[in-house]
């Protein structure tokens, strides 16, 4: 994959970088450790889909990125820094868009303008929540409340709001979960759309393997808890993709692959092969 | 529809009123027994400059009362609803001290502060209105799904911010449904004190005047004089809600 941009970033460093990230919660029944000496790669300008059984971590994953959650082991870095506290350079949306009820749409995508550019005019602000609104069609519903807007609306409204500061990286918990399966496709695109305007480095947790590949260009596996990056499929499909393109023997391949890589993940119990890993040296 | 909102609440109270007056000419209740809305209305005209007077020292004591309220029970709410220790820690304190009948309270207050009529007016309609804005706003803080703070947090925001931005608006339903109920406990206290411990001022004095003289229509002409200014001020609170809470009403489907 010839990326100009990413060749061109410092010493080409990986945008996202996870070393050997080891992680347990402490609970009422004992100490559950979620993850072990996972290794993960983001390149500048890249997608990549992390996949893996219920409850093997995934979410920990995101707020460890988001800097709201310090790993008990290894090291977190994003843009060649190490994350210690929360970036404003991340953008998060999840399953539940949590708009603001009390704000119109315009209002909840300005709202991180808010924090990070305070000192932006309330014009220029706003500008800039209205052309993300409509690049996910969602001109004409700017005035409205959430309550107002279908589950799809407001989570194209939540894209819009964790993209509107531009960050470097857009961290995406399942946003497309809790949608039906039309819906979920329409977004695919729009997020496709989204990227072709404004480049942005994106991870995506998903449960759905062909969401996986169609919006992703790496996607990982996570092996059962606790968990390490057990799998890295490079996706093989055109740079402009179309629902059509999952519906090749290509995408059957890679999914029967993925399905595969689950299955494992699912049966694993006790500790990792570490060395298997390659997701470290995949940039 | 705007016209129904104001008549169908118009038209209860009326049909209220008649049935009052029906069943008191049904019964032949003599009015020391119940007094009708009849015997009420030339009540309250003969005595209607002391009406106004007292029921305005009523009106003030209690809306300082509810502004301490407001003031301490939001404070209190917010401490409990950020941390469960501090939750915890003052839950069985205030359910005990709510649970201590106010008129026990007032004559210990006019034995602490003797002579102060308008302070310990004021301090029983506090007591007696805090504890449901206090609960609500702790619940409302005790609540929030974390996604909320996460969004602000991941961005670096200060928990001030998060706590300005999302945590109170988000409270402020549950705020004004305390306040509702508040609004209506705290005339209560202020006419305990008015009551039992008289000193000459506020609607709660006219009320034990007119007990002292007989005067049966008298004390209910009170009696609905401060429903009256019960609703009233309900209506500024229901106001007050939908200027800053109206969000929160969705459209009849």
């Amino acid at each position: 994959m010839p990326d100009p941009q990413a060749v061109n970033s410092a010493e080409n460093l990986p945008l996202i970088h996870l070393k050997s990230v080891s992680h347990t919660f402490n609970t009422a029944t004992g100490p559950l450790p979620v993850l072990e000496s996972l290794n993960l790669s983001v390149a500048q300008d890249k997608f990549t889909a992390v996949v893996g059984p219920s409850g093997c971590g995934k979410s920990t994953l995101t707020r460890l990125i988001a800097g709201l959650m310090k790993p008990d082991e290894g090291e977190v870095w994003l843009h060649g820094e190490r994350v210690v506290s929360p970036r404003a350079t991340v953008g998060m949306a999840f399953q539940n868009p949590v708009l603001l009820e009390w704000r119109s749409i315009l209002k909840n995508v300005m709202l991180p303008l808010e924090i990070v550019q305070s000192r932006m005019p309330n014009r220029e602000k706003e500008e800039r929540a209205r052309f993300l609104l409509s690049l996910v069609g969602l001109d004409g519903f700017e005035d409205k409340r959430p309550s107002e807007l279908s589950g799809g609306m407001r989570q194209r409204a939540s894209l819009c709001r964790a993209l509107v500061h531009k960050p470097d990286v857009l961290i995406l918990d399942e946003p497309f979960g809790a949608l039906d399966a039309f819906t979920r496709e329409d977004l695919w695109q729009t997020m496709h759309s989204l990227r072709e305007q404004e480049p942005f480095t994106a991870l995506l947790i998903t449960h759905d393997l062909r969401e996986s590949i169609f919006l992703a260009d790496e996607v990982v596996v996570l092996s059962g808890r606790p968990a390490y990056a057990q799998h890295l499929l490079t996706v093989d499909m055109p740079e402009k993709r179309t629902l059509d393109d999952l519906y090749t023997a290509k995408a059957t391949d890679m999914l029967a692959t993925l399905r595969q890589q689950i299955q494992v993940a699912q049966k694993r119990e006790g500790s990792p092969i570490v060395d298997s890993t390659s997701a470290g040296s995949a940039a | 529809m705007n016209l129904r909102r104001v008549l169908t609440p118009i038209a209860a109270i009326v049909i209220f009123l008649v049935l009052w007056e029906l069943l008191v000419w049904v019964k032949q209740w003599p009015n020391y027994k119940m007094a009708s809305p009849s015997d009420i209305w030339p009540a309250f005209w003969k005595f209607k400059a002391l009406f106004f007077e007292y029921g305005w020292q009523t009106l003030w004591r209690t809306i300082a009362g509810l502004a301490l309220s407001i003031l301490v029970g939001t404070l209190l709410g917010l401490l409990m609803g950020m941390s469960k220790n501090i939750r915890d820690a003052l839950y069985p304190l205030l359910v005990g001290f709510n649970a201590i009948p106010k008129a026990t309270v007032v004559p210990i207050i006019a034995l602490m502060f003797v002579g102060q009529h308008d302070m310990n007016t004021i301090l029983m309609a506090f007591m007696i209105s805090f504890f449901p804005i206090a609960v609500s706003v702790s619940i409302g803080l005790s609540t929030l799904e974390p996604e909320y703070r996460d969004i602000l947090r991941s961005l670096g925001a200060s928990r001030f911010t998060i706590f300005r931005k999302i945590a109170l608006p988000k409270t402020l339903p549950e705020f004004f449904g305390a306040l509702k109920v508040a609004v209506t406990l705290a005339f209560i206290g202020t006419n305990l004190v008015e009551i039992i411990e008289p000193h000459g001022r506020g609607l709660g004095h006219l009320f034990d005047s007119a007990k002292i003289s007989s005067d049966y229509p008298l004390m209910f002409a009170v009696l609905i004089a401060l429903a009256f200014m019960g609703i009233l001020l309900y209506y500024v609170v229901v106001v007050l809600e939908q200027i800053f809470a109206g969000w929160a009403e969705r459209a009849p489907t």
